[in-house]
């Protein structure tokens, strides 16, 4: 991460400097930027998911002998069909929401997808996952190279992180992405009242205006209360949004539903982050009736909420959510009633513009050296799909980018087709 | 007094301040220092908002700065998440787990923090065995569901990636192998009255008896294997294993340059050669954090004052400064709490077991306008006494805004933002220097200053 923000220091002052500094003009700039139309939310679960919980190979009888506590019953999953290779799969029981949106074309779910060598490591994989770089993993974030392809100056509400904490995957070279987790305490607040917060504002603007090269790292900050200042009043309009359907009242629900505001609201955001956590389930993971069920109920009720609020609004064809995390996890069960850090994992894409299926193919689970759908000794599922050629197919074909340049390589596949 | 020591005997009056009383606690609603707010009883030791509070008052009014500095620093090292043990031992039990103090609990339970105090700057190895014993700790990384028949890894994986070499330094063999090790190593749920508590517990029946190989050294000969041990015997396994990751050749560079980047810069690599020095120091003294401390603030790098305001500071930080700077009389360290959060740092619950993401990553639009936002508050809450102070020293706008700048010891601001702040204090019109305006000014000064981009570096 030192090399990250040094890199960072590097290349950032002279473009924040132009960046950040007419606010009246970024509207503007914002709507031409986001002339594509497109908007990418990417939903991040943050821990690692048990993808084999989540799309069920419930014709699979080593799933159930490698899982006698935790598997789905074959009973009870949501059928949806076979895959490429046969594999009749089904997603979770409480995937319900979700499981329409499949049935409406508009889900694509990519299996087994991961890189050569996974780590195991939450902090690593999810590095390597953020720079499409398993060698290196360090350096700017692949949607933060995205940004710092487009002309400058970038609208520095052109990205919204929805989560605290800036994601690696949005860390940018020259570009700044605003953390926004809610906008309704996104303000400005002064000590006093009338003229004398006035010119508190002014005066907050005018010491945040110097930029000195020498002092990269205090540029940095003034650059961020820069942003902060310029985008208060497009921030205030997405906290009066009124939604067309009612969130649950959960961080993830809360978290698309600004972002749905953002989009009903025009503030000119086109790329989006989303991260909702609990997934490292280590221990008494509940797949049926516990913490599991619970996070992907969570993950149903603000995925189909913000499918029926944008559908409501005719913006689902310009959206598209890419959902991923760092890896899956041990295909057999732990004592703990949980499942330890694996490798392959599943991505997910939903919106208007994508065409729904299964692609890629399902690990089967039977324990055997020889197994080449395993890897570690049978224990974990060995990827299939690079999860780079499902970033490059996002970036080429949804955001009208370069893939080869922004992912430092060709990834392109053409098997995951679904935009 | 301290303006008139020496350098190498200021320090050493920060590094061995065993010296000083730790009687900070019993100021603890005491009216002249800063307050808490609760319901009912202030239960710092079983309510986790009350903990938080009670560090934020350490932190302002402590004699022994170092020590609380050193137990954020572990705080953040050996990052634990109170939420995820409520899950496992209820609000009460993770509350007591992590913030009780042993004098004060009717078990005499100490919970992590106050290992951390304690171990502030004592024996790394030590501390690392204290750690693999503690009970949020068992909880939070799942100790107590490592079993023999199901090694669980988490806790040996994040020993060696997190707390000791780093994440290049190991295979996923040794950390299966790391699992089997600390197998045993578990809880005893217990039960007095209402009151729950989780203590450590080795399960001999559940530990490994097997031999251990690892990809390097655990004993001194060179040898990399923890031979089978019985049962009874085996909780040795451990011990060898704390010894090994503690003398590991990673685990002194990687300290060093995190002290470096807590104490020095987080705005260029330490010098090798002074990375070089402290690991030299921590292996040299068996492990002992006070030499290495003593020896990095005693460092020409850390003199250096090119290396003045050069991290960037933690919310926490941020919050305690402008507080002992602008003041807190009737103010509530509770009301510190919610702008934490919006800062990005809430005590006791990080983000994960990494720790905070720290430097330039707790600085966006919305984590800054936070901070910016806390300063408004607490100035308009303290603008009477500000006002008051400042008034005999506000014959001019010019003099006011000395007058604040010295307060709040920020960076050094350059003459434009100088100017600013000069804008701001003649804005408005003719300067009487009455009460009200001196005290509207005051309070918009200390928002400005604490909300400067200079002030966000330490």
């Amino acid at each position: 991460m030192q090399f990250t923000r040094r890199e960072f220091m590097r290349g950032g002052v002279a473009a924040f400097s132009v960046g950040f500094a007419a606010p009246a003009f970024l509207s503007e700039l914002a709507q031409a930027q986001s002339a594509t139309g497109r908007s990418l939310v990417v939903l991040y679960l943050s821990g690692g998911n048990d993808a084999l919980s989540t799309l069920v190979p419930y014709t699979d009888p080593a799933y159930y002998s490698r899982r006698p506590a935790l598997a789905v019953p074959a009973g009870s999953v949501l059928q949806v069909g076979s895959d490429p290779s046969g594999r009749a799969l089904g997603l979770h029981p409480n995937l319900i929401g979700v499981k329409s949106i499949f049935d409406a074309g508009r889900l694509a779910i990519v299996q087994r997808t991961g890189y050569e060598d996974a780590s195991r490591s939450h902090f690593k994989g999810t590095d390597i996952l953020a720079t499409a770089d398993p060698q290196a993993a360090q350096g700017p974030g692949w949607l933060g190279r995205y940004l710092d392809t487009l002309p400058s100056p970038v609208d520095p509400l052109l990205a919204w992180n929805t989560a605290n904490l800036l994601p690696h995957a949005l860390q940018a070279s020259s570009v700044g992405v605003p953390s926004i987790p809610n906008p309704t305490a996104y303000a400005f607040s002064s000590p006093n009242t009338g003229v004398e917060a006035e010119y508190s504002v002014a005066a907050a603007m005018a010491i945040s205006s110097h930029l000195p090269v020498q002092q990269p790292q205090l540029s940095f900050v003034n650059s961020t209360a820069q942003a902060a200042l310029a985008t208060l009043d497009r921030v205030g309009a997405v906290a009066a949004y009124v939604p067309t359907v009612a969130y649950p009242d959960t961080g993830l629900g809360r978290a698309l539903q600004a972002v749905a505001g953002a989009l009903a609201t025009q503030v000119g955001t086109n790329i989006f982050w989303v991260q909702t956590g609990g997934y490292d389930t280590h221990a008494s993971q509940g797949t049926v009736d516990g913490g599991y069920a619970d996070l992907l109920a969570t993950l149903d009720g603000g995925l189909s909420a913000f499918y029926t609020d944008l559908s409501n609004q005719a913006l689902l064809n310009q959206t598209m959510v890419l959902q991923f995390s760092e890896f899956g996890r041990r295909v057999s069960e732990n004592g703990s009633g949980g499942c330890a850090h694996g490798a392959g994992g599943l991505m997910m894409a939903l919106g208007g513009g994508v065409q729904g299926g299964l692609y890629g193919t399902a690990a089967t689970l039977d324990d055997t050296p020889d197994n080449p759908t395993l890897e570690n000794n049978g224990r974990d599922v060995k990827h299939e799909t690079d999860f780079r050629g499902v970033y490059a197919r996002v970036i080429d074909d949804w955001l009208g980018a370069d893939s080869v340049s922004i992912l430092g390589g060709d990834f392109r596949n053409p098997t995951v087709d679904f935009v | 007094m301290l303006e008139q020591m020496s350098v190498p005997a200021l320090v050493d009056a920060l590094v061995d301040y065993e010296g000083v009383p730790d009687t900070v606690d019993d100021n603890i609603g005491v009216p002249g220092f800063l307050g808490t707010t609760t319901r009912g009883a202030f239960l710092p030791n079983e309510r986790i908002t009350d903990a938080r509070q009670r560090v934020l008052f350490r932190m302002v009014h402590t004699q022994r700065p170092l020590q609380e500095k050193m137990a954020l620093f572990w705080h953040n090292h050996f990052a634990t998440g109170f939420s995820k043990i409520a899950g496992q031992i209820g609000p009460d039990g993770a509350s007591r787990a992590l913030g009780a103090r042993p004098s004060e609990d009717a078990n005499g339970l100490r919970g992590q923090y106050e290992l951390f105090r304690e171990y502030a700057l004592g024996n790394f190895r030590d501390l690392l065995v204290q750690v693999s014993q503690d009970p949020a700790m068992v909880a939070w990384l799942d100790g107590d569901t490592n079993l023999k028949a199901n090694p669980q890894e988490n806790y040996a994986r994040e020993l060696m990636e997190l707390f000791t070499m780093g994440v290049e330094f190991y295979t996923e063999s040794d950390v299966a192998e790391g699992a089997r090790v600390f197998t045993g190593w578990n809880l005893a749920n217990n039960r007095v009255g209402d009151t729950r508590y989780a203590t450590f517990l080795y399960r001999p029946d559940e530990h490994d008896t097997g031999s251990k190989t690892f990809s390097f050294p655990i004993y001194p000969d060179g040898g990399k294997t923890i031979p089978a041990r019985s049962a009874a015997g085996g909780m040795q396994d451990g011990l060898d294993f704390i010894d090994a990751v503690a003398a590991h050749p990673e685990t002194g560079p990687r300290l060093a340059r995190k002290l470096y980047a807590f104490f020095v810069s987080e705005f260029a690599s330490p010098p090798e050669a002074l990375v070089q020095q402290l690991a030299g120091v921590y292996y040299a003294t068996g492990y002992d954090m006070r030499s290495v401390v003593r020896t990095l603030l005693n460092s020409a790098e850390f003199q250096d004052p090119a290396h003045y305001f050069t991290r960037y500071s933690w919310p926490v930080e941020f919050v305690v400064r402008l507080m002992k700077s602008v003041g807190w009389t009737g103010y509530s360290a509770a009301a510190a709490i919610a702008p934490l959060a919006n800062m990005g740092q809430i005590l006791f619950e990080p983000p994960d077991v990494s720790g905070w993401r720290l430097g330039t990553s707790w600085f966006s639009t919305g984590t800054l306008l936070a901070r910016m936002n806390f300063a408004s508050s607490l100035a308009a809450n303290q603008q009477f006494s500000l006002g008051a102070a400042a008034t005999p020293q506000a014959g001019t706008p010019q003099a006011l805004v000395a007058y604040m700048v010295d307060r709040l010891e920020s960076a050094v601001y350059d003459s434009q933002v100088e100017a600013d702040l000069l804008d701001y204090a003649s804005a408005g019109g003719l300067w009487t220097g009455s009460p009200t305006q001196v005290r509207a000014k005051a309070a918009g000064l200390a928002h400005l200053i604490g909300g400067s981009s200079e002030y966000q570096f330490v």
